[in-house]
This record gives structure tokens, C-alpha cells and sequence, in this order.
């Protein structure tokens, strides 16, 4: 073989590989989608169903048994609220860690990012009896200040790596040419910083929305989230395998077409400062 | 009372004094540059007057008012950045245009003294560029150009002409001193640079470690520097600091009254190298630097003490050739063993 030929073997075996890789791990997905058109039965059938008359029953059914449409607009508010809430809190958070470095600073940093390494569950107890004290069981209020809280860290961090990259003498400049704090925050680093900004909103509108452990424990009809809405559908009275398909596939669907959109502001912001 | 009062500030950063209380006046109009090597300070001073540091303790005052507690955007100071430091989100013309529309002036106004400023500064045809499409020695124009369009009470550099190439440092040199004058604006200038210091200076101030060495015009510096810092750090190539232990001889030449442990400071230009065997010291040459308009002889006395000359007639010395030197001692400087001057030399 000459090396021209064992080159493309190379390439050849690559491509297929990668393939199957792809094609692996895209396969539940792909799945999911499939049955959320079959009827139960055929959802169930051996050998499984690889072509079917799709129905659309499953939807209505999802939508006529569980208020889809509640779910969802909890869903929409919990996630863009604590996205909003969340940017309010870590911009000035950042600003002042990013452009008056402490020496305890990166002691900060560092704390603010263990509290992610600790597992949800080891603070349920505290934080499910702060919510049913204080009347926040099962409203959105109560999940939006949790969600807020648990992406915080992530946000600040985000937006700290964004604002390092600015020299803080441009900021500098701005207060010499008689800007106040809050100008120079609207006119100079807003406009600097807006793509860092952009990708870390998103982020956390994604990680809000799909966050199931808080929902699941702090919320039930009133304020469920999607990620409620298809876990009740694994239910005492069994699976329904098509319906509960359906369910995700609703619950998943406006957020993988949401990330499709900006995901070239999400892939800007997650690498920012790691390729210059 | 001067326009810009500086009394007894010190600043710290953390268990560092980086300023050691320093008082300084400086009048209106006046181009007082601060100069020093690296970590000496006076990039801190700058900053404390423009109010980007805060001062531990010590007051200033500008044109009758203490601004000392003041935010910076109150102290109606214009500052141009070592890396410029301009808006890259906005044009040149909204840069150079944003102070004045903070300041709420009349658009029409600010169109008038943007243009202008953008004339002087030779501009003109950049104003809608953005910072990222201009060269480096038009970015430094703009921040320059950001600064006058306010017309502020007093204008700050902080080592502006370092990121600049050779050629052009010594254009932008020039540039800097004219606008000076044209403006007649009150100026604070950085610099580790000693020619930018000599070349643009009314005043220039030498710091080292947090404290003022000595103040005074560029030849004051240079012919009567109060010690033998000033002495070596104005001045190039360095002036020739001896120990009068090491090389008697000097201590024979007129009357120099060196005490005990003392030094001897010679300009390399007060070195005048002689024929052999004439003159106060024997030497040999160990190298010469031919630069055209002058020459640089450096050479060894037979005591081991090396001594750098300079003249203005070119020079056919060989190394290793022996040669005389004379001293004129009318213009020797002589410093105690704590470094202080003794007499100051009268050189003109």
C-alpha cells in the first residue's frame, strides 16, 4: 500500500468511527422522538417499530391530562426570572472581583466554586425547610431563588474570565473623562462585555430550564417546571411509554431549538479566554 | 499658593510605603515630569492625583479646592494612558467626544472642539475609524487628542511614548513639547526615560523608593544634582562616580575637599584624555564608541578604576593604548560617604 492509500484508509476508518460514536449517542434521543408518534402499543412491540403511521394522540393526551401549557409558562418564568435575577447579582459581583482584586479574591473564587462540588441532595433537608417555613413550597418564587442561587457561582465566574480580559485602564479612562459608576457601567462596560454577557444569560436560561432535582422536590402542580411534568408520567400506575415520550419530547424541544440558535454565542462565552 | 499642592502624601500597599510623604508645587502652565527608575513610585504619585488611588494620608490641593477625597471624574483632570486606553467600541470621534457628552455640552460645541483638536492633532480624516484600524502612533494621538478636547485644569501622562517605536517616541517627542506650548496647559508627565525628562521638562522631579531626591529645571539636575543619585541617573553615559580611596590622585587635583570615604564625580565630558604620560592618571583604553557627532572612550586607570570619556573630536586610540587623563576640577562634583554633595560643581 502506498502511503496515499493507507492515508485515506485512515481517514476512512475516522469517519466511520466518528459516525458511530455520533450515532450512539444520538440513538436515545432519536429514540425518544420516534415513540413519542407511536401508539402504546406499538411503543412496546418486539421487535421494535422502525416505521409506523405517526400519530399525534399522545399529545393530546399529554395536553388534555397535565396542562402542558402550565408547565411550560412555569417553566418560561422560573428560568428567564432567575436568568435576570442571577445576571443582576453576578455583574457587580465580577465587576468588583475582576477590577479591585483583593488578596482574598481568589479565595472567593474558589469558595463560590466548591459550593458547586457539593451534591444537591446534601442540602435538601435545609433548604426544603427554609421553603416550607417561609410559605415558598411549591411556587415559583421559591424555585426561582433556588435556581438563582445554584447558578450563581457558575455566572459569576463566567462573567469574572469575561471582564479580566478588559484592561482595566479603559474603565479608568472613563472615570477620568467624568463618568459616574453607573455610566460608565452602561456605556463602557456593558458594550464590552455584551457577548460575555449574552453566552452567560443563555447558559443559565438552559441549565434553569432543565434543571430537574430542585423542581422535582420543591414544586408539584401549582409551580411544576417540564422537568416535573415528565417525571409524573413514570407514575405508580406504570409506564406509558409513548406518552411519557411525548412528554419530553415537549419539555426538551423548545430549548434544543432555543440552544440551536445561540449556539454560537454559547460556544463564544464557554470558551472564552481559552483561545485567544 | 500653587496651582497643584501636594502636602506630606503617603500611600501604602499593604505593608509596602510605596510614597513616603511627599510635598510638591507645582505652578500653572508649568511641564513638571516625574522620572525614576522602575518601582520608584511615580506612576503611584500620578495616580493619586488623578484619584485613581486613594492617599493614606496628606492632602492635595488643585487651583484653591482639595480634591484629595474627590472621585476622579470631579477633579477635572484629563490623563492619557501608557496603553492609550481608548473606548474600542466607539470611534475615534465619539472618544475623543465622550467626556464632553457626559459633561452634557452643546453638540454643536463638541463637534467644533472635536474637529479642532482632531486638526492639531493631524486626525482629521480618521474620525470615524474605530481605535482597532489606526496604527499605533495614531491611537496614541487620540488618547492625546481625548485629553485636550476637554481643556482640564491639569494634564496627566503616564509614560505615554514607551509603547511607541524609536523613530516615532522621538516625533511624538517633539509633538507633545509644541502642543505644550501651544496649549500652555499644566502638565504631569512619567517617565523612566532621562531624555524624555531633560527634552520636555519645565521642572523635573526624581523619585526613588517613595521620596522626592531632588527638584529642579534639566541643567539644575544635570550640573548640580543634590546627590549622587540625581547625579548618576541624569546623564548619559552615567557620570563617573569614584571613591577617593581608590584613586588618590584626585584627591591632589585643586582643591577638591573630599571627606573622609567620600566620592568624586566626573561628566564624561570633564574627562579629557591627553597624551601619555601628561595629565594627573595613567590609563589604558579598554574600548571606543564612535557615534559620529561624539566619542565614547572607556578606559581603566592603572589603580583598576574604569572611567568613560566623551568628546566631540573623533578619536584614532587603539585598545590597549595608554593614555593621560586630565580633571577639570572646576567641574568635579564631590559627594560625602553617604552619598550627599559636598560642593557643587559651577559648570555652565
Amino acid at each position: 500500500m502506498t502511503q496515499t492509500q493507507i492515508n485515506k484508509l485512515i481517514y476512512v476508518v475516522r469517519a466511520v468511527l466518528s459516525w458511530a460514536v455520533a450515532l450512539f449517542l444520538f440513538f436515545p434521543l432519536g429514540w425518544l422522538v420516534l415513540t413519542a408518534f407511536k401508539t402504546e402499543l406499538q411503543a412496546i412491540s418486539v421487535p421494535p417499530l422502525l416505521f409506523f403511521k405517526p400519530t399525534m394522540e399522545n399529545f393530546i393526551i399529554v395536553e388534555a391530562r397535565s396542562d402542558y401549557l402550565l408547565y411550560a409558562q412555569n417553566s418560561l418564568v422560573t428560568s428567564v426570572a432567575s436568568t435576570v435575577l442571577g445576571l443582576a447579582l453576578a455583574f457587580p459581583a465580577a465587576y468588583s472581583m475582576a477590577f479591585f482584586r483583593t488578596k482574598r479574591t481568589k479565595d472567593i473564587l474558589m469558595w463560590m466554586l466548591s459550593t458547586k462540588m457539593m451534591p444537591a441532595v446534601g442540602a435538601l433537608v435545609p433548604v426544603y425547610v427554609m421553603a416550607q417555613t417561609s410559605g415558598l413550597l411549591d411556587t415559583t418564587t421559591g424555585l426561582i431563588i433556588v435556581f438563582t442561587l445554584s447558578n450563581l457561582p457558575i455566572m459569576v465566574w463566567m462573567l469574572y474570565s469575561n471582564f479580566k480580559e478588559i484592561p482595566g485602564e479603559i474603565l479608568e479612562a472613563s472615570r477620568m473623562d467624568g463618568a459616574s459608576l453607573w455610566q460608565e457601567f452602561r456605556l463602557v462596560l456593558l458594550p464590552l462585555t455584551m457577548g460575555g454577557l449574552a453566552s452567560t444569560g443563555l447558559l443559565c436560561l438552559v441549565l434553569s430550564w432543565n434543571e430537574a432535582f430542585w423542581s422535582l422536590n420543591l414544586s408539584a402542580a401549582k409551580a411544576g417546571t417540564l422537568a416535573a411534568l415528565i417525571a409524573s408520567y413514570s407514575s405508580p400506575e406504570g409506564l406509558f411509554w409513548a406518552k411519557l415520550s411525548a412528554a419530553s419530547f415537549m419539555a426538551v424541544a423548545p430549548i434544543v431549538v432555543f440552544g440551536w440558535f445561540s449556539q454560537k454565542q454559547l460556544v463564544q462565552g464557554l470558551t472564552f479566554g481559552a483561545v485567544k | 499658593m500653587s496651582y497643584l499642592q501636594l502636602n506630606r502624601i503617603e500611600k501604602s500597599f499593604g505593608a509596602q510605603r510605596v510614597i513616603k510623604g511627599v510635598d510638591l508645587s507645582i505652578n500653572k502652565g508649568e511641564f513638571v515630569v516625574f522620572v525614576g527608575p522602575s518601582g520608584c513610585g511615580k506612576s503611584t504619585l500620578l495616580r493619586l492625583i488623578a484619584g485613581l488611588e486613594n492617599v493614606d494620608t496628606g492632602s492635595i490641593h488643585l487651583d484653591g479646592r482639595e480634591i484629595t477625597d474627590l472621585p476622579s471624574s470631579k477633579r477635572d483632570l484629563a490623563m492619557v494612558f501608557q496603553s492609550y486606553a481608548l473606548y474600542p467600541h466607539m470611534s475615534v470621534y465619539e472618544n475623543m467626544s465622550f467626556a464632553l457628552k457626559l459633561a452634557k455640552a452643546d453638540p454643536a460645541v463638541i463637534k467644533e472642539k472635536v474637529e479642532r483638536a482632531a486638526q492639531i492633532l493631524n486626525l482629521t480624516q480618521y474620525l470615524q475609524r474605530t481605535p482597532k484600524e489606526l496604527s499605533g502612533g495614531q491611537r496614541q494621538r487620540v488618547a492625546i487628542g481625548r485629553a485636550i478636547v476637554r481643556a482640564p485644569k491639569v494634564f496627566l501622562f503616564d509614560e505615554p511614548l514607551s509603547n511607541l517605536d524609536a523613530a516615532l517616541r522621538g516625533q511624538t517627542r517633539i509633538e507633545i513639547a509644541k502642543l505644550h506650548r501651544d496649549l500652555d496647559a499644566t502638565t504631569i508627565y512619567v517617565t523612566h526615560d532621562q531624555v524624555e525628562a531633560m527634552t520636555l521638562a519645565d521642572r523635573v522631579v526624581v523619585l526613588r523608593e517613595g521620596v522626592i531626591e531632588q527638584v529642579g529645571t534639566p541643567l539644575e539636575l544635570y550640573d548640580r544634582p543634590a546627590n549622587q543619585f540625581v547625579a548618576q541617573f541624569i546623564g548619559t553615559p552615567q557620570m563617573n562616580v569614584v571613591s577617593v580611596a581608590k584613586l588618590p590622585a584626585l584627591e591632589t587635583i585643586a582643591a577638591l575637599k573630599a571627606p573622609a570615604g567620600g566620592y568624586v564625580g566626573l561628566r564624561p565630558e570633564s574627562v579629557k584624555l591627553v597624551h601619555e604620560g601628561d595629565g594627573q592618571i595613567r590609563a589604558k583604553v579598554d574600548l571606543v564608541e564612535a557615534l559620529g557627532a561624539e566619542t565614547l572612550i572607556y578606559v581603566t586607570t592603572e589603580q583598576g578604576v574604569p572611567l568613560v570619556a566623551r568628546q566631540t573630536e573623533r578619536c584614532h586610540l587603539d585598545v590597549g593604548a595608554g593614555v593621560g587623563i586630565d580633571v577639570d576640577a572646576e567641574v568635579a562634583h564631590v559627594f560625602d560617604a553617604q552619598g550627599r554633595v559636598v560642593s557643587a560643581s559651577q559648570a555652565a
